[in-house]
C-alpha cells in the first residue's frame, strides 16, 4: 500500500510515526529542507542556538518532535525541499517540484498536514518593506537568529502576536509597542474557558506579564490607523485608542497577524468539501473527528485542516494515521484511539474559547479605507472592489467572490489569494449587504505555489 | 406559474449574452437562462484571443462581423472588456508550416483579412526575442486580445438594461415543443414558454440539439491553460503556431498567458481541471518559442468546458427538425472573438427570417450518414 504524507510539522511527524509503527513506509514530502513545521522550524546548518533559545518553553516539545522526525527519515521515503503543487485524487496522484524538477507520486492514501499561516487585515501602508506577518517576523527569527527590525511593533491579534512580542524582547530586540485590537474586556470574559487550556493558558498570562514588566508599551482595544513610512521603508504606526486618541510610536519594523488560517489549498484541489467555521471565522475543510474527508484516501491533520495549535496537531496526526491504518484493514486497536479521541475533544473545547478571547475583527477588515491596497500582488485598492460590487459596474455587480476575481483581479496575483483573501470576502460581503459566508471562498487552482517554466531541454 | 415570452435562450456564454442583446434591442421579449453565472465555461476562462487570423474560410465572414463590433463593444457594452488591438502573429517552426502560412494568404485576400507574411530574416529582426527555432510568421495587424472573464456579465447586463431578462441559476432540465412553442423547464421546477428557442448552451448544446431529435457528435473540449507572474512587458503581439499546440501573450500589466492542448473535465458536475503533463508540454514549447521565458513562475493554470466538432467549427443556423429553433454551439475552442457577430446573426434569423452570413457550411445535420 503506497501512503503519502505531505508536511512534516508536528502533524505530518506524528502521522508518520504510527504508519511506520504499522510496518509502512510511506512517502514523507516537506517544503523546508529539514521539517519540523513552521512552529518548530530549524535553523540552516551552520546557525547554532540552542533549543531553549531558539523554543522557549517550547523547547521539550520542539526537540522531541525533531528527534522522531530524524529517526523517522530513514524509515521512511523522505523528500525535503519539495513543494507538492497539485494533486489528482481521481488518479490517485501528487505532483512534487524539486529544484527544479518535476516528479509525480501515486498514492493509495494521503494524510495532508499543510499546516497554516497569518490572516491579514490591510492597514495603510502595509505593503511598505519592513511589514512582515507575525509568522514571518518569528521565522525570521528562529530559523536567521536575526529579526525584522531593530525596533519593531506588533499589531494584530491572538496568542501569536503576544508570543512574538515575546520572543522578540527576549532575544534582544526593541519592542516599541504591542498593539492588540481586541479589547481587554472580552479576553476576560473567555478566562473561565481559557483555564481549560491548562499550561498553555499559563504560558500565554506569563508572555503578556512578562512584557508589561519590562515597560512595553502595550494597548488593547486599539484600531489601526497607519504604517507609516518613506522611501527608506517603515518610519512608525499610528492607531486609535478606544477613547478615540490617536498615537504613534516611531519604529523600523511591524509585524502584523490576526490568528490563523489553514493552508488548504491541497485539500480543496483534492476536491475535499469545505464549510465555514464560525468560531475561527475561516473556512475549513470536511472531516470526521479522526482525520478523514468525503474523499477515499484523503486524510487531513494539523492546522491546515482548521486551527487547533502544535499540540492538537501531533494528536491529530497520530489519530489520522490511525484512522487511514484503521481503514485500510489494520488492526487498530481502541485502546490507541480512544485517548487520542478524548484529548482532541478536550482541546476543542479549549480552542473555541481562545476564538472567543481572540475573535477575527471582521469590522477591520470591513472598514478598509477604499484607497488602501487590499491586494497587494494585483496593486488593488480597497476602492476597486467595492465598485464591482455596485450594480453601476459595466459587469453588473460581483454576487460572490471568484466572480470579484474575475472581475478585478482580487486574489489572482502570485499568493492566488492567500494574502489578501480573507479580508476580500470581508470587503465584498460588506458591500453587497450579506454575511461572508453567502459569498462564497476563492477557487483553488494548481499550481498551489509557483512553480518555475523549465529551461528548454529541461523539461521533465 | 409559466412564464411566456418572444424568444428563449439557453445559455449564457458570450454568444447568448450578445442575442440577448440584440433580441432586446431589437424590441422582443427575451429570457436567457444560464445554468451557472454568465460566462462560467468556455466563454469565461478561455484564452482571450480576438483573432480572425487563421480560422476556417467559412468562420472568416463572422469573424470580420465580430470584429466590427469589439471595435464599437465600449458602445455597446459600456466597456471595451480590455481589448487591445496587439496584431496576431502566426509563428512557422519549419517549412512545412510555412508553406501553410503562405497558403492562407489567399484565403484572408478573399475576405479582405489584413495579413502580412514576415520573412525569416525580418522575423528575428522586428521580434528578437522568438527563439531560433522560428522560421517565419504571418501578421494580422487588426487581431489583438481581450479580458474572457469581462465579456459575458458585461453583454448580460447590458442585454438587462435593453430589457432582457438573464436567469443565473436557472438550469433547464427539460424540453418539449407543442407544434407551436417550446415548453422549458427548470432545476427549480420553473416553466418557460416562447415560440422561439435560441440553443446556445456549448458543449450542452449537443443535449438539446438531442431533444428535438438532432444529435451531433459533439465532445467536451477543457483548453489548458497558464498563466505566469507579471514580467516586464516585451511580447506585444498575441503568438500563435501553425498546428496550434501553442497559443500566448502578455498583458501589460506583465503576465503571460499561455495555452495549448488539453484539460480533464467532467460535464456532468460540471467540473475541469487542468493536467500537469499538459501543463509543462505547454511551458516546453513556450520555452522553444521565447527562450527568455525559461525560470518564468508560473501562478496559475485553469480550464473550463467547450464542444468540440469533429471538423472543429461550430453548428450554427435553424434547426432541421423544429421550427423556432436555433442553434450556436460546439464552437470548438474558438468562439470568444465570434461571440458578440453570432448575437447579432441569430437576432437576424429570429427577427428576419435571414442573415447575410453564409451559414451553410454549419448545417446541424452535415454530421448525417447520407441516407442510402
Amino acid at each position: 500500500m503506497k501512503v503519502a504524507v505531505v508536511g512534516a510539522g508536528p502533524a505530518g511527524v506524528r502521522a508518520v510515526e504510527r504508519l511506520v509503527a504499522a510496518g509502512l513506509s510511506p512517502v514523507w514530502i516537506d517544503e523546508a529542507p529539514d521539517g519540523g513545521g513552521r512552529i518548530y522550524q530549524r535553523p540552516p546548518p551552520g546557525v547554532n542556538r540552542d533549543a531553549r533559545t531558539l523554543y522557549g518553553f517550547e523547547a521539550r516539545r520542539a526537540t522531541a518532535l525533531h528527534t522522531a522526525l530524524d529517526a523517522l527519515k530513514p524509515r521512511s521515503d523522505w523528500r525535503p525541499e519539495t513543494l507538492v503543487w497539485h494533486i489528482r485524487p481521481e488518479a490517485r496522484q501528487l505532483h512534487t517540484l524539486h529544484r527544479g524538477r518535476q516528479a509525480g507520486v501515486d498514492y493509495d492514501a494521503a494524510i495532508l498536514c499543510t499546516g497554516a499561516m497569518d490572516r491579514v487585515i490591510p492597514v495603510p501602508g502595509w505593503t511598505r518593506p519592513g511589514v512582515t506577518t507575525l509568522g514571518a517576523a518569528q521565522i525570521a527569527l528562529k530559523t536567521q537568529g536575526c529579526g525584522i527590525g531593530g525596533r519593531v511593533v506588533f499589531l494584530g491579534t491572538g496568542p501569536l502576536l503576544w508570543l512574538v512580542a515575546y520572543q522578540y524582547a527576549k532575544a534582544g530586540a526593541e519592542v516599541a509597542a504591542v498593539l492588540d485590537t481586541t479589547p481587554f474586556a472580552t479576553k476576560a470574559r473567555a478566562t473561565p474557558g481559557l483555564l481549560r487550556g491548562g499550561a498553555t493558558f499559563v504560558k500565554g498570562l506569563y508572555y503578556i506579564a512578562w512584557l508589561r514588566r519590562r515597560g512595553i508599551r502595550i494597548a488593547e482595544g486599539i484600531a489601526p490607523l497607519a504604517i507609516e513610512g518613506d522611501a527608506g521603508g517603515v518610519t512608525g504606526v499610528a492607531w486609535r485608542d478606544a477613547s478615540g486618541r490617536e498615537h504613534r510610536v516611531a519604529c523600523d519594523a511591524a509585524g502584523m497577524g490576526w490568528g490563523l488560517k489553514p493552508e488548504a489549498q491541497l485539500a480543496d484541489l483534492a476536491r475535499v468539501p469545505f464549510r465555514h467555521d464560525p468560531l475561527q471565522a475561516n473556512w475549513v475543510p470536511e472531516r470526521d473527528a479522526a482525520g478523514r474527508t468525503p474523499v477515499r484516501g484523503i486524510y487531513l491533520a494539523g492546522d491546515g485542516a482548521g486551527i487547533g495549535g502544535a499540540e492538537v496537531a501531533e494528536i491529530a496526526g497520530a489519530r489520522a494515521a490511525l484512522a487511514l491504518l484503521e481503514d485500510a484493514g489494520h488492526r487498530v486497536d481502541p485502546i490507541e484511539t480512544v485517548p487520542l479521541d478524548r484529548k482532541l475533544a478536550a482541546q476543542a473545547r479549549f480552542r473555541a474559547a481562545l476564538e472567543r478571547a481572540f475573535p477575527f475583527p471582521s469590522h477591520l477588515a470591513r472598514g478598509i479605507a477604499d484607497d488602501t491596497i487590499l491586494c497587494r500582488c494585483e496593486g488593488l485598492r480597497t476602492g476597486e472592489l467595492r465598485a464591482a460590487a455596485r450594480a453601476e459596474a459595466a459587469t453588473g455587480p460581483a454576487p460572490e467572490m471568484n466572480r470579484a476575481k474575475a472581475f478585478t483581479r482580487v486574489g489572482m496575483g502570485r499568493c492566488q489569494g492567500r494574502v489578501c483573501g480573507v479580508a476580500a470576502a470581508e470587503v465584498l460581503a460588506a458591500e453587497l449587504g450579506c454575511d461572508v459566508t453567502a459569498i462564497g471562498r476563492l477557487r483553488g487552482q494548481p499550481p498551489v505555489k509557483p512553480i518555475p517554466i523549465p529551461a528548454a531541454g529541461d523539461a521533465p | 406559474m409559466t412564464i411566456a415570452c418572444d424568444v428563449l435562450i439557453q445559455g449564457g456564454g458570450g454568444a447568448g449574452c450578445s442575442a440577448a442583446l440584440h433580441l432586446a434591442q431589437r424590441g422582443l421579449r427575451v429570457v436567457l437562462l444560464e445554468r451557472g453565472l454568465v460566462g462560467g465555461q468556455a466563454s469565461g476562462v478561455n484564452y482571450g484571443g480576438v483573432r480572425q487570423q487563421g480560422r476556417h474560410p467559412a468562420e472568416l465572414p463572422i469573424a470580420r462581423r465580430s470584429r466590427e463590433l469589439w471595435g464599437r463593444l465600449k458602445d455597446l457594452v459600456g466597456t471595451d472588456a480590455e481589448f487591445s488591438i496587439t496584431g496576431h502573429l502566426k509563428l512557422a517552426r519549419n517549412e512545412a508550416e510555412e508553406a501553410d502560412l503562405i497558403a492562407y494568404l489567399d484565403v484572408a485576400k478573399q475576405h479582405d483579412l489584413p495579413l502580412r507574411m514576415v520573412g525569416r530574416n525580418a522575423i528575428h529582426r522586428e521580434y528578437p526575442w522568438l527563439g531560433p527555432q522560428v522560421v517565419a510568421g504571418s501578421f494580422a495587424p487588426e487581431d489583438g486580445a481581450a479580458n474572457p472573464r469581462l465579456l459575458a456579465p458585461a453583454l448580460a447586463n447590458a442585454a438587462r438594461a435593453a430589457g432582457a431578462d438573464i436567469r443565473e441559476h436557472h438550469e433547464v432540465v427539460a424540453h418539449a415543443h407543442d407544434g407551436a412553442r417550446f415548453h422549458l423547464r427548470t432545476a427549480a421546477g420553473e416553466a418557460f414558454t416562447a415560440p422561439a428557442l435560441l440553443n446556445m448552451a456549448g458543449f450542452w448544446g449537443g443535449r438539446v440539439a438531442e431533444a428535438f431529435g438532432e444529435p451531433v457528435p459533439i465532445e467536451a473540449l477543457s483548453p489548458n491553460m497558464l498563466v505566469t507572474e507579471p514580467v516586464p512587458y516585451f511580447i506585444e503581439p498575441n503568438l500563435g503556431v501553425v498546428g496550434g499546440n501553442l497559443y500566448l501573450r502578455q498583458i501589460p500589466r506583465g503576465n503571460v498567458i499561455m495555452g495549448g492542448g488539453r484539460g480533464e473535465s467532467d460535464p456532468s458536475v460540471p467540473w475541469s481541471r487542468p493536467l500537469p503533463e499538459i501543463s509543462f508540454r505547454t511551458m516546453g514549447l513556450a520555452v522553444e518559442v521565447i527562450p527568455s521565458l525559461a525560470g518564468v513562475q508560473v501562478i496559475r493554470s485553469w480550464t473550463g468546458i467547450d464542444g468540440r466538432m469533429p471538423d472543429v467549427i461550430p453548428v450554427i443556423g435553424p434547426s432541421r427538425t423544429t421550427p423556432g429553433l436555433f442553434h450556436a454551439f460546439g464552437f470548438s475552442g474558438h468562439g470568444f472573438q465570434l461571440g458578440p457577430a453570432i448575437g447579432a446573426i441569430m437576432a437576424e434569423l429570429v427577427v428576419d427570417g435571414r442573415t447575410d452570413i453564409p451559414l451553410e457550411a454549419f448545417r446541424v445535420d452535415r454530421f448525417k450518414a447520407p441516407a442510402a
